[in-house]
Protein backbone atom coordinates (compact mmCIF):
# COMPACT_ATOMS: atom_id res chain seq x y z
CA UNK A 1 0.00 0.00 0.00
CA UNK A 2 1.18 3.52 -0.97
CA UNK A 3 1.31 5.88 2.28
CA UNK A 4 2.45 9.43 2.31
CA UNK A 5 5.56 9.85 4.92
CA UNK A 6 3.19 13.47 5.52
CA UNK A 7 0.51 11.46 7.02
CA UNK A 8 2.43 9.55 9.30
CA UNK A 9 5.24 11.94 10.78
CA UNK A 10 5.75 15.33 11.45
CA UNK A 11 9.89 16.99 11.21
CA UNK A 12 11.93 19.64 11.91
CA UNK A 13 14.66 21.10 10.09
CA UNK A 14 18.31 22.52 10.39
CA UNK A 15 21.37 23.94 9.45
CA UNK A 16 25.15 23.26 10.47
CA UNK A 17 26.95 24.72 8.08
CA UNK A 18 26.44 23.24 4.14
CA UNK A 19 24.21 20.20 5.92
CA UNK A 20 21.13 20.51 6.51
CA UNK A 21 19.54 17.91 9.67
CA UNK A 22 15.66 16.79 9.27
CA UNK A 23 14.24 15.46 12.47
CA UNK A 24 11.53 13.12 11.41
CA UNK A 25 8.94 12.36 14.28
CA UNK A 26 6.07 9.62 14.31
CA UNK A 27 2.87 11.40 14.68
CA UNK A 28 1.86 7.97 16.87
CA UNK A 29 4.58 6.20 19.02
CA UNK A 30 3.90 2.81 17.16
CA UNK A 31 4.23 4.28 14.03
CA UNK A 32 8.00 4.67 14.68
CA UNK A 33 8.61 1.13 14.14
CA UNK A 34 7.32 2.00 10.56
CA UNK A 35 9.57 4.43 9.79
CA UNK A 36 12.70 2.95 11.16
CA UNK A 37 12.12 0.52 8.23
CA UNK A 38 10.94 1.60 5.80
CA UNK A 39 12.53 5.44 5.71
CA UNK A 40 15.90 4.19 5.26
CA UNK A 41 19.12 6.19 4.00
CA UNK A 42 19.19 4.80 0.67
CA UNK A 43 15.10 5.86 0.61
CA UNK A 44 16.15 9.18 1.41
CA UNK A 45 19.17 9.41 -0.69
CA UNK A 46 17.13 8.31 -3.49
CA UNK A 47 14.63 10.82 -3.31
CA UNK A 48 16.71 13.20 -2.48
CA UNK A 49 19.08 12.60 -5.45
CA UNK A 50 19.69 15.83 -7.57
CA UNK A 51 18.70 18.16 -4.32
CA UNK A 52 21.16 17.50 -2.10
CA UNK A 53 25.40 17.33 -3.32
CA UNK A 54 26.43 14.94 -0.67
CA UNK A 55 25.89 11.82 1.44
CA UNK A 56 23.00 11.16 4.09
CA UNK A 57 23.70 9.76 6.93
CA UNK A 58 20.85 8.26 9.95
CA UNK A 59 20.48 7.88 13.27
CA UNK A 60 18.07 6.91 15.56
CA UNK A 61 15.86 8.03 18.10
CA UNK A 62 13.56 5.56 19.33
CA UNK A 63 13.01 7.47 22.78
CA UNK A 64 11.64 10.62 20.88
CA UNK A 65 9.87 8.88 18.39
CA UNK A 66 12.19 10.01 15.96
CA UNK A 67 14.64 9.63 13.12
CA UNK A 68 17.50 12.25 12.90
CA UNK A 69 18.86 12.87 8.97
CA UNK A 70 21.72 14.46 8.22
CA UNK A 71 21.87 16.19 4.58
CA UNK A 72 25.02 16.75 3.56
CA UNK A 73 26.18 19.20 0.70
CA UNK A 74 22.09 20.33 0.92
CA UNK A 75 22.62 24.30 1.09
CA UNK A 76 24.92 25.67 -1.58
CA UNK A 77 27.57 26.41 0.98
CA UNK A 78 25.73 26.92 3.87
CA UNK A 79 24.58 29.91 6.01
CA UNK A 80 25.69 33.41 4.41
CA UNK A 81 27.03 31.87 1.16
CA UNK A 82 24.45 30.32 -0.02
CA UNK A 83 22.03 31.93 -2.70
CA UNK A 84 19.13 30.01 -1.99
CA UNK A 85 15.54 31.09 -0.37
CA UNK A 86 16.18 28.30 2.19
CA UNK A 87 20.03 29.21 2.69
CA UNK A 88 19.51 27.68 6.37
CA UNK A 89 17.01 24.90 5.33
CA UNK A 90 14.71 25.64 7.20
CA UNK A 91 12.05 23.38 5.18
CA UNK A 92 13.96 20.26 4.11
CA UNK A 93 11.42 19.04 6.63
CA UNK A 94 7.87 18.82 4.62
CA UNK A 95 10.70 18.49 1.39
CA UNK A 96 11.54 15.09 3.12
CA UNK A 97 7.22 14.39 3.81
CA UNK A 98 6.62 14.38 0.24
CA UNK A 99 8.74 10.94 0.30
CA UNK A 100 5.32 8.06 -0.57
CA UNK A 101 6.07 4.79 1.06
CA UNK A 102 5.38 1.32 -0.32
CA UNK A 103 4.13 -0.46 2.80
CA UNK A 104 3.40 -4.43 2.77
CA UNK A 105 -0.34 -4.28 3.37
CA UNK A 106 -0.20 -6.86 6.10
CA UNK A 107 2.05 -4.10 8.03
CA UNK A 108 0.19 -1.32 6.95
CA UNK A 109 -2.99 -3.29 8.49
CA UNK A 110 -1.37 -3.98 11.27
CA UNK A 111 0.03 -0.19 11.98
CA UNK A 112 -3.46 1.21 10.70
CA UNK A 113 -1.48 3.49 8.12
CA UNK A 114 -3.73 5.98 6.04
CA UNK A 115 -3.47 4.99 2.53
CA UNK A 116 -2.31 8.02 0.46
CA UNK A 117 -5.24 9.82 -1.73
CA UNK B 1 21.31 28.86 52.29
CA UNK B 2 19.09 25.64 51.65
CA UNK B 3 18.95 24.93 48.09
CA UNK B 4 15.62 25.36 45.80
CA UNK B 5 12.65 22.95 45.53
CA UNK B 6 12.48 23.77 41.47
CA UNK B 7 14.32 26.69 39.74
CA UNK B 8 12.48 28.00 36.83
CA UNK B 9 14.14 29.53 33.67
CA UNK B 10 12.45 31.72 30.97
CA UNK B 11 13.62 31.85 27.62
CA UNK B 12 13.01 35.15 26.34
CA UNK B 13 14.61 35.68 22.73
CA UNK B 14 15.39 32.85 20.28
CA UNK B 15 17.58 35.33 18.56
CA UNK B 16 18.77 38.27 17.82
CA UNK B 17 15.83 39.90 16.05
CA UNK B 18 13.44 38.35 17.87
CA UNK B 19 10.02 39.99 19.31
CA UNK B 20 11.12 42.82 21.99
CA UNK B 21 7.99 42.48 24.59
CA UNK B 22 8.86 38.98 24.86
CA UNK B 23 10.91 39.10 28.37
CA UNK B 24 8.59 41.33 29.82
CA UNK B 25 5.37 39.54 28.78
CA UNK B 26 7.90 36.37 30.42
CA UNK B 27 8.49 37.95 33.84
CA UNK B 28 5.19 39.83 34.31
CA UNK B 29 2.79 37.03 33.21
CA UNK B 30 3.59 34.46 35.80
CA UNK B 31 6.69 33.76 38.22
CA UNK B 32 10.24 33.20 36.66
CA UNK B 33 13.58 33.00 38.53
CA UNK B 34 15.85 33.55 36.16
CA UNK B 35 15.34 35.39 32.67
CA UNK B 36 17.77 33.30 29.84
CA UNK B 37 18.21 35.64 26.26
CA UNK B 38 20.27 34.23 23.32
CA UNK B 39 20.98 36.40 21.14
CA UNK B 40 23.68 34.49 19.17
CA UNK B 41 23.53 32.93 16.06
CA UNK B 42 26.57 31.38 13.92
CA UNK B 43 27.09 34.74 12.01
CA UNK B 44 25.77 37.07 14.67
CA UNK B 45 29.43 37.91 15.84
CA UNK B 46 30.87 38.82 12.24
CA UNK B 47 28.06 41.24 12.11
CA UNK B 48 28.66 42.95 15.56
CA UNK B 49 32.39 42.91 14.40
CA UNK B 50 31.38 45.29 11.52
CA UNK B 51 29.61 47.44 13.64
CA UNK B 52 32.50 48.08 16.44
CA UNK B 53 34.96 48.35 13.68
CA UNK B 54 32.86 51.35 13.04
CA UNK B 55 32.00 52.92 16.63
CA UNK B 56 34.61 50.90 19.04
CA UNK B 57 31.26 51.16 21.73
CA UNK B 58 29.42 48.93 20.21
CA UNK B 59 29.59 45.34 19.11
CA UNK B 60 26.47 44.08 21.70
CA UNK B 61 22.84 43.02 20.88
CA UNK B 62 21.91 46.76 21.70
CA UNK B 63 18.21 44.84 21.99
CA UNK B 64 19.17 44.03 25.22
CA UNK B 65 19.32 47.78 26.54
CA UNK B 66 15.50 48.04 25.77
CA UNK B 67 14.81 44.49 27.22
CA UNK B 68 16.86 45.12 31.14
CA UNK B 69 14.76 48.57 30.91
CA UNK B 70 11.39 46.34 30.30
CA UNK B 71 11.96 43.71 33.27
CA UNK B 72 13.73 46.08 35.72
CA UNK B 73 11.12 46.22 37.89
CA UNK B 74 10.88 42.39 38.48
CA UNK B 75 15.12 42.39 38.65
CA UNK B 76 14.76 44.95 41.95
CA UNK B 77 11.67 44.02 43.62
CA UNK B 78 11.39 40.52 42.79
CA UNK B 79 14.60 38.83 42.59
CA UNK B 80 14.50 38.13 38.72
CA UNK B 81 18.02 37.04 37.66
CA UNK B 82 18.95 37.72 33.86
CA UNK B 83 21.61 35.44 32.18
CA UNK B 84 22.39 36.44 28.17
CA UNK B 85 24.82 36.27 25.53
CA UNK B 86 23.94 40.00 24.21
CA UNK B 87 27.64 41.02 24.76
CA UNK B 88 28.69 39.44 21.56
CA UNK B 89 31.96 41.16 20.75
CA UNK B 90 32.39 43.72 23.56
CA UNK B 91 30.40 41.97 26.84
CA UNK B 92 32.11 45.40 28.67
CA UNK B 93 30.69 48.04 26.06
CA UNK B 94 26.92 46.08 26.75
CA UNK B 95 27.48 46.16 30.49
CA UNK B 96 28.14 50.18 30.61
CA UNK B 97 24.94 50.71 28.38
CA UNK B 98 23.14 48.77 30.54
CA UNK B 99 24.43 50.24 33.63
CA UNK B 100 23.61 53.57 32.15
CA UNK B 101 20.25 52.41 31.56
CA UNK B 102 19.91 50.63 35.45
CA UNK B 103 21.06 54.19 36.59
CA UNK B 104 18.72 56.11 34.76
CA UNK B 105 16.02 54.53 36.06
CA UNK B 106 17.31 54.74 39.83
CA UNK B 107 17.89 51.39 39.86
CA UNK B 108 21.64 51.22 39.93
CA UNK B 109 22.45 50.18 43.81
CA UNK B 110 20.04 47.30 42.87
CA UNK B 111 21.46 45.69 40.12
CA UNK B 112 24.79 44.03 39.76
CA UNK B 113 26.42 42.91 36.42
CA UNK B 114 28.46 40.23 35.99
CA UNK B 115 30.59 40.35 32.94
CA UNK B 116 32.26 36.81 31.17
CA UNK B 117 35.14 38.05 28.75
CA UNK B 118 37.91 35.94 27.40
CA UNK B 119 36.17 34.71 24.65
CA UNK B 120 37.51 36.62 21.80
CA UNK B 121 40.88 35.44 20.20
CA UNK B 122 40.95 37.65 17.02
CA UNK B 123 43.56 39.46 19.28
CA UNK B 124 45.75 36.51 19.77
CA UNK B 125 44.84 34.76 16.86
CA UNK B 126 48.66 35.28 15.19
CA UNK B 127 49.92 34.03 18.47
CA UNK B 128 47.63 31.30 18.44
CA UNK B 129 48.61 29.82 15.22
CA UNK B 130 52.44 30.70 15.81
CA UNK B 131 52.08 28.75 18.85
CA UNK B 132 50.82 25.32 17.26
CA UNK B 133 47.16 26.08 16.93
CA UNK B 134 46.61 25.62 13.25
CA UNK B 135 42.79 26.51 13.74
CA UNK B 136 42.33 23.96 11.02
CA UNK B 137 38.09 23.97 9.60
CA UNK B 138 36.12 21.37 10.93
CA UNK B 139 34.48 19.89 8.27
CA UNK B 140 37.34 20.72 5.12
CA UNK B 141 40.39 20.21 7.26
CA UNK B 142 42.27 23.63 5.74
CA UNK B 143 44.21 25.37 8.10
CA UNK B 144 43.27 29.17 8.79
CA UNK B 145 46.54 30.45 7.95
CA UNK B 146 45.04 30.62 4.44
CA UNK B 147 42.32 32.92 5.27
CA UNK B 148 43.91 34.61 8.13
CA UNK B 149 44.42 37.79 6.45
CA UNK B 150 40.11 38.14 5.81
CA UNK B 151 39.31 36.92 9.77
CA UNK B 152 37.08 39.21 10.77
CA UNK B 153 36.20 37.76 14.18
CA UNK B 154 37.08 34.62 16.48
CA UNK B 155 35.50 33.57 19.20
CA UNK B 156 35.71 30.76 21.78
CA UNK B 157 32.29 28.43 22.70
CA UNK B 158 32.58 28.93 26.32
CA UNK B 159 31.09 27.11 28.81
CA UNK B 160 28.75 27.14 32.03
CA UNK B 161 31.62 27.77 34.67
CA UNK B 162 32.17 31.54 33.91
CA UNK B 163 28.75 32.33 34.25
CA UNK B 164 28.25 30.21 37.50
CA UNK B 165 31.28 32.30 38.87
CA UNK B 166 29.12 35.46 38.23
CA UNK B 167 26.15 34.61 39.90
CA UNK B 168 28.14 32.96 42.85
CA UNK B 169 29.62 36.76 42.75
CA UNK B 170 25.63 38.11 43.39
CA UNK B 171 25.78 39.23 40.22
CA UNK B 172 22.01 40.44 38.86
CA UNK B 173 22.44 40.33 35.38
CA UNK B 174 25.10 38.02 33.48
CA UNK B 175 26.42 39.41 30.44
CA UNK B 176 28.39 37.11 28.12
CA UNK B 177 30.36 37.03 24.73
CA UNK B 178 30.27 33.78 22.17
CA UNK B 179 29.25 31.70 25.49
CA UNK B 180 27.17 28.43 24.42
CA UNK B 181 23.40 29.29 24.03
CA UNK B 182 22.89 25.96 26.16
CA UNK B 183 25.11 27.44 28.77
CA UNK B 184 23.00 30.44 29.63
CA UNK B 185 20.27 27.94 31.09
CA UNK B 186 22.56 25.26 32.43
CA UNK B 187 24.23 27.62 34.50
CA UNK B 188 21.92 29.07 36.85
CA UNK B 189 19.98 26.10 37.30
CA UNK B 190 23.74 23.82 37.89
CA UNK B 191 24.38 27.00 40.46
CA UNK B 192 21.48 26.97 42.26
CA UNK B 193 21.74 23.01 43.13
CA UNK B 194 25.35 23.18 43.74
CA UNK B 195 26.10 20.39 40.53
CA UNK B 196 29.54 19.54 40.55
CA UNK B 197 31.74 19.61 37.00
CA UNK B 198 31.61 15.35 37.28
CA UNK B 199 27.80 15.53 37.74
CA UNK B 200 27.68 14.35 33.93
CA UNK B 201 23.91 12.96 33.67
CA UNK B 202 22.24 16.35 35.73
CA UNK B 203 24.80 18.52 33.91
CA UNK B 204 23.80 16.92 30.94
CA UNK B 205 19.82 17.51 31.46
CA UNK B 206 20.39 21.20 32.08
CA UNK B 207 21.80 21.34 28.59
CA UNK B 208 19.12 19.60 26.96
CA UNK B 209 17.34 22.30 29.18
CA UNK B 210 18.62 25.16 27.59
CA UNK B 211 18.54 23.51 23.66
CA UNK B 212 15.00 23.03 24.33
CA UNK B 213 14.60 27.08 25.22
CA UNK B 214 17.12 28.51 23.40
CA UNK B 215 14.95 29.24 20.19
CA UNK B 216 12.15 31.10 22.43
CA UNK B 217 8.71 30.24 21.33
CA UNK B 218 9.86 27.85 18.57
CA UNK B 219 9.59 24.81 21.47
CA UNK B 220 5.96 26.44 22.92
CA UNK B 221 4.44 25.69 19.83
CA UNK B 222 5.79 28.40 17.30
CA UNK B 223 6.96 26.67 13.65
CA UNK B 224 5.33 23.52 15.78
CA UNK B 225 4.06 21.48 11.86
CA UNK B 226 2.65 19.10 14.02
CA UNK B 227 -1.07 19.97 14.14
CA UNK B 228 -0.05 22.93 13.41
CA UNK B 229 -3.81 24.26 12.82
CA UNK B 230 -4.98 24.41 16.28
CA UNK B 231 -2.03 25.66 17.97
CA UNK B 232 -4.01 28.73 20.43
CA UNK B 233 -3.14 32.57 20.34
CA UNK B 234 0.11 32.59 18.70
CA UNK B 235 -0.29 36.39 18.86
CA UNK B 236 0.03 36.00 22.38
CA UNK B 237 2.33 33.16 22.69
CA UNK B 238 4.05 32.33 25.93
CA UNK B 239 7.63 31.43 25.77
CA UNK B 240 8.79 28.46 27.31
CA UNK B 241 9.73 27.94 30.62
CA UNK B 242 12.02 25.12 32.24
CA UNK B 243 11.37 23.95 35.84
CA UNK B 244 14.09 22.26 37.06
CA UNK B 245 14.46 19.95 40.26
CA UNK B 246 17.40 19.56 41.94
CA UNK B 247 17.56 15.44 40.63
CA UNK B 248 17.81 16.51 36.87
CA UNK B 249 14.85 16.37 35.91
CA UNK B 250 12.61 18.94 34.61
CA UNK B 251 9.27 20.48 33.51
CA UNK B 252 9.09 22.24 30.25
CA UNK B 253 5.83 25.08 30.34
CA UNK B 254 4.61 28.57 29.80
CA UNK B 255 2.69 30.80 31.85
CA UNK B 256 -0.93 30.20 31.88
CA UNK B 257 -3.21 31.78 30.24
CA UNK B 258 -0.83 32.69 27.34
CA UNK B 259 -1.02 31.73 23.65
CA UNK B 260 1.28 28.63 22.00
CA UNK B 261 1.14 24.95 23.15
CA UNK B 262 3.75 22.68 25.34
CA UNK B 263 3.09 19.26 24.10
CA UNK B 264 5.17 15.87 23.48
CA UNK B 265 5.08 17.28 20.21
CA UNK B 266 6.50 20.93 20.23
CA UNK B 267 9.42 19.88 22.63
CA UNK B 268 10.30 17.02 20.42
CA UNK B 269 10.60 19.09 17.25
CA UNK B 270 13.01 21.84 19.29
CA UNK B 271 14.62 18.58 20.57
CA UNK B 272 15.42 17.57 17.24
CA UNK B 273 16.24 20.61 15.71
CA UNK B 274 20.15 21.95 14.09
CA UNK B 275 20.59 18.24 15.87
CA UNK B 276 23.78 16.38 14.31
CA UNK B 277 24.59 12.73 16.21
CA UNK B 278 22.24 12.79 18.47
CA UNK B 279 24.32 10.52 21.03
CA UNK B 280 27.19 12.82 21.63
CA UNK B 281 25.77 16.53 21.93
CA UNK B 282 29.29 18.23 22.71
CA UNK B 283 29.12 21.11 24.75
CA UNK B 284 32.35 22.77 27.01
CA UNK B 285 30.67 21.08 30.07
CA UNK B 286 29.64 17.75 28.96
CA UNK B 287 28.25 15.50 26.09
CA UNK B 288 24.49 14.99 26.15
CA UNK B 289 23.31 11.57 25.25
CA UNK B 290 19.75 12.76 23.30
CA UNK B 291 18.99 9.23 22.59
CA UNK B 292 18.36 8.87 26.71
CA UNK B 293 15.79 12.10 26.79
CA UNK B 294 12.52 10.75 27.83
CA UNK B 295 9.71 12.54 27.60
CA UNK B 296 6.05 12.26 29.20
CA UNK B 297 2.99 14.65 29.06
CA UNK B 298 2.27 15.82 32.79
CA UNK B 299 -1.33 18.29 31.98
CA UNK B 300 -1.98 20.77 30.13
CA UNK B 301 0.93 22.60 28.88
CA UNK B 302 3.25 20.42 30.60
CA UNK B 303 6.21 18.22 29.42
CA UNK B 304 8.11 16.23 32.13
CA UNK B 305 11.56 15.57 30.99
CA UNK B 306 13.78 12.25 32.75
CA UNK B 307 16.38 10.04 31.62
CA UNK B 308 19.40 12.33 30.66
CA UNK B 309 22.48 10.85 30.71
CA UNK B 310 25.29 12.73 30.24
CA UNK B 311 29.59 11.88 29.89
CA UNK B 312 32.83 13.95 30.38
CA UNK B 313 33.73 16.98 27.94
CA UNK B 314 36.29 16.85 25.43
CA UNK B 315 39.59 18.70 26.15
CA UNK B 316 38.52 21.27 23.16
CA UNK B 317 36.67 24.58 22.36
CA UNK B 318 34.99 24.96 19.28
CA UNK B 319 35.58 28.35 17.78
CA UNK B 320 33.28 30.20 15.75
CA UNK B 321 35.40 32.13 13.14
CA UNK B 322 33.88 34.72 10.49
CA UNK B 323 35.66 35.65 7.28
CA UNK B 324 35.01 38.29 4.22
CA UNK B 325 34.24 35.80 1.24
CA UNK B 326 33.17 37.79 -1.22
CA UNK B 327 30.15 39.52 -2.98
CA UNK B 328 26.98 38.36 -3.06
CA UNK B 329 23.74 39.98 -4.60
CA UNK B 330 20.06 38.52 -4.88
CA UNK B 331 17.51 40.27 -7.73
CA UNK B 332 13.68 39.31 -7.91
CA UNK B 333 11.21 40.17 -10.40
CA UNK B 334 7.37 38.88 -10.77
CA UNK B 335 6.01 37.66 -13.74
CA UNK B 336 1.67 36.73 -13.86
CA UNK B 337 -0.99 34.78 -15.69
CA UNK B 338 -1.19 33.91 -18.26
CA UNK B 339 2.25 31.66 -18.68
CA UNK B 340 3.93 33.30 -15.75
CA UNK B 341 6.65 30.44 -15.02
CA UNK B 342 7.10 30.17 -18.96
CA UNK B 343 7.83 34.07 -18.92
CA UNK B 344 10.22 34.04 -15.68
CA UNK B 345 12.34 31.37 -17.70
CA UNK B 346 12.79 33.74 -20.69
CA UNK B 347 13.62 36.15 -18.79
CA UNK B 348 16.39 34.09 -16.99
CA UNK B 349 17.43 33.26 -20.50
CA UNK B 350 18.03 36.76 -21.68
CA UNK B 351 19.70 37.45 -18.14
CA UNK B 352 22.30 35.15 -18.44
CA UNK B 353 22.63 35.75 -22.18
CA UNK B 354 23.49 39.51 -20.91
CA UNK B 355 26.07 38.56 -17.95
CA UNK B 356 27.92 36.32 -20.45
CA UNK B 357 28.06 39.26 -23.08
CA UNK B 358 29.56 41.41 -20.71
CA UNK B 359 31.95 39.26 -19.64
CA UNK B 360 31.24 39.20 -15.86
CA UNK B 361 32.77 36.45 -14.32
CA UNK B 362 30.67 34.23 -11.38
CA UNK B 363 31.26 31.63 -8.36
CA UNK B 364 27.93 30.94 -8.78
CA UNK B 365 24.73 32.23 -10.77
CA UNK B 366 21.40 30.17 -9.10
CA UNK B 367 18.13 30.82 -10.51
CA UNK B 368 15.23 30.21 -8.47
CA UNK B 369 11.23 30.29 -9.49
CA UNK B 370 9.30 31.12 -6.57
CA UNK B 371 5.95 29.88 -6.42
CA UNK B 372 7.21 26.71 -8.50
CA UNK B 373 10.56 25.49 -7.20
CA UNK B 374 12.32 27.59 -4.84
CA UNK B 375 11.74 25.53 -1.67
CA UNK B 376 11.81 22.06 -2.75
CA UNK B 377 13.51 21.98 -6.07
CA UNK B 378 12.55 18.97 -8.58
CA UNK B 379 10.80 17.25 -5.13
CA UNK B 380 8.05 19.73 -5.93
CA UNK B 381 7.32 18.39 -9.55
CA UNK B 382 6.59 20.48 -12.91
CA UNK B 383 3.61 22.92 -11.74
CA UNK B 384 0.58 23.26 -14.20
CA UNK B 385 0.28 26.24 -16.66
CA UNK B 386 -2.05 28.45 -15.02
CA UNK B 387 -0.02 29.68 -11.61
CA UNK B 388 -1.29 32.78 -10.89
CA UNK B 389 2.15 34.36 -10.99
CA UNK B 390 6.04 33.15 -10.66
CA UNK B 391 8.51 34.83 -8.59
CA UNK B 392 12.03 34.70 -10.46
CA UNK B 393 14.48 35.42 -8.58
CA UNK B 394 18.45 35.08 -9.08
CA UNK B 395 21.18 35.26 -6.92
CA UNK B 396 24.83 35.84 -8.17
CA UNK B 397 28.16 35.41 -5.80
CA UNK B 398 31.91 37.13 -7.00
CA UNK B 399 35.22 37.12 -5.24
CA UNK B 400 34.96 40.51 -7.87
CA UNK B 401 32.77 43.07 -6.40
CA UNK B 402 32.48 45.50 -9.75
CA UNK B 403 31.08 42.11 -11.12
CA UNK B 404 28.35 41.66 -8.93
CA UNK B 405 27.97 45.32 -8.90
CA UNK B 406 27.48 45.30 -12.82
CA UNK B 407 24.97 42.43 -12.27
CA UNK B 408 22.46 44.62 -9.85
CA UNK B 409 22.01 47.09 -13.25
CA UNK B 410 20.93 44.07 -15.16
CA UNK B 411 17.82 42.65 -13.77
CA UNK B 412 15.25 45.94 -13.22
CA UNK B 413 15.56 46.76 -17.02
CA UNK B 414 13.69 43.53 -18.21
CA UNK B 415 11.10 45.16 -17.25
CA UNK B 416 11.08 46.93 -20.13
CA UNK B 417 13.17 44.77 -22.31
CA UNK B 418 12.25 41.69 -21.89
CA UNK B 419 8.99 39.37 -21.30
CA UNK B 420 5.61 41.07 -20.84
CA UNK B 421 3.38 40.63 -17.57
CA UNK B 422 6.21 42.01 -15.22
CA UNK B 423 6.05 43.48 -11.88
CA UNK B 424 7.35 43.64 -8.53
CA UNK B 425 10.54 45.93 -9.14
CA UNK B 426 9.53 48.17 -6.54
CA UNK B 427 12.59 48.10 -4.53
CA UNK B 428 14.57 49.29 -7.57
CA UNK B 429 17.89 47.24 -8.16
CA UNK B 430 19.24 44.72 -5.85
CA UNK B 431 21.99 45.48 -3.19
CA UNK B 432 25.29 44.23 -3.69
CA UNK B 433 26.49 42.48 0.08
CA UNK B 434 29.84 41.56 1.26
CA UNK B 435 29.85 37.61 2.09
CA UNK B 436 31.12 36.78 5.34
CA UNK B 437 31.74 33.29 5.49
CA UNK B 438 31.64 30.80 8.98
CA UNK B 439 34.72 28.79 9.67
CA UNK B 440 34.18 26.34 12.81
CA UNK B 441 37.45 25.05 14.44
CA UNK B 442 38.15 23.85 17.57
CA UNK B 443 41.20 24.51 20.03
CA UNK B 444 42.70 23.15 22.81
CA UNK B 445 40.67 24.17 26.04
CA UNK B 446 43.72 24.99 27.72
CA UNK B 447 44.51 28.27 26.00
CA UNK B 448 41.21 30.10 26.52
CA UNK B 449 40.81 31.67 29.93
CA UNK B 450 37.43 33.30 30.57
CA UNK B 451 37.40 36.43 33.09
CA UNK B 452 34.55 37.40 35.03
CA UNK B 453 33.93 40.67 36.52
CA UNK B 454 31.00 42.00 38.87
CA UNK B 455 30.24 45.90 38.51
Amino acid sequence: MRVRLLDLAHARSGDKGDTANVGLIATRPEWYDVLARHVTVERVAAHFAGVIGGPVERYELPNLGALNFLLHGALDGGGTVSLKTDAQGKVYSTALLRLILDVPDAEAARFSLPPAP
Amino acid sequence: MSAPRTVRVGGGQGFWGDEPDAPRRLVERGPIDFLMLDYLAEVTMSILQKQKERDPSLGYARDFVGAIDSVLPALTTRGVRVVANAGGVNPRGCASAVRAAVDARGAGAAVRIGVVTGDDLLPRLDELIAGGHPLVHMETGAPLAGIRERVLSANAYIGAAPIREALRGGATIVITGRSTDTALTMAPIAEAFGWQSDDHDRLAAGIVAGHIIECGAQASGGNCLADWRSVPDLADVGYPIVEASADGSFVVTKHPGTGGRVSVATVTEQLVYEMGDPHAYITPDVIADFTTIRLTADGPDRVRVTGIRGRAPTPFLKVSIAYRAGFKAIGSLVYAWPDALEKARAADRILRERLDRLGLRFDQVLTEYVGASATHGVLAGEPGPDLAEVQWRVGVRSERRADVERFTREVVPLVLNGPPSVTGFAGGRPKVEEIVAYWPALIDKRVVSPRVEVV
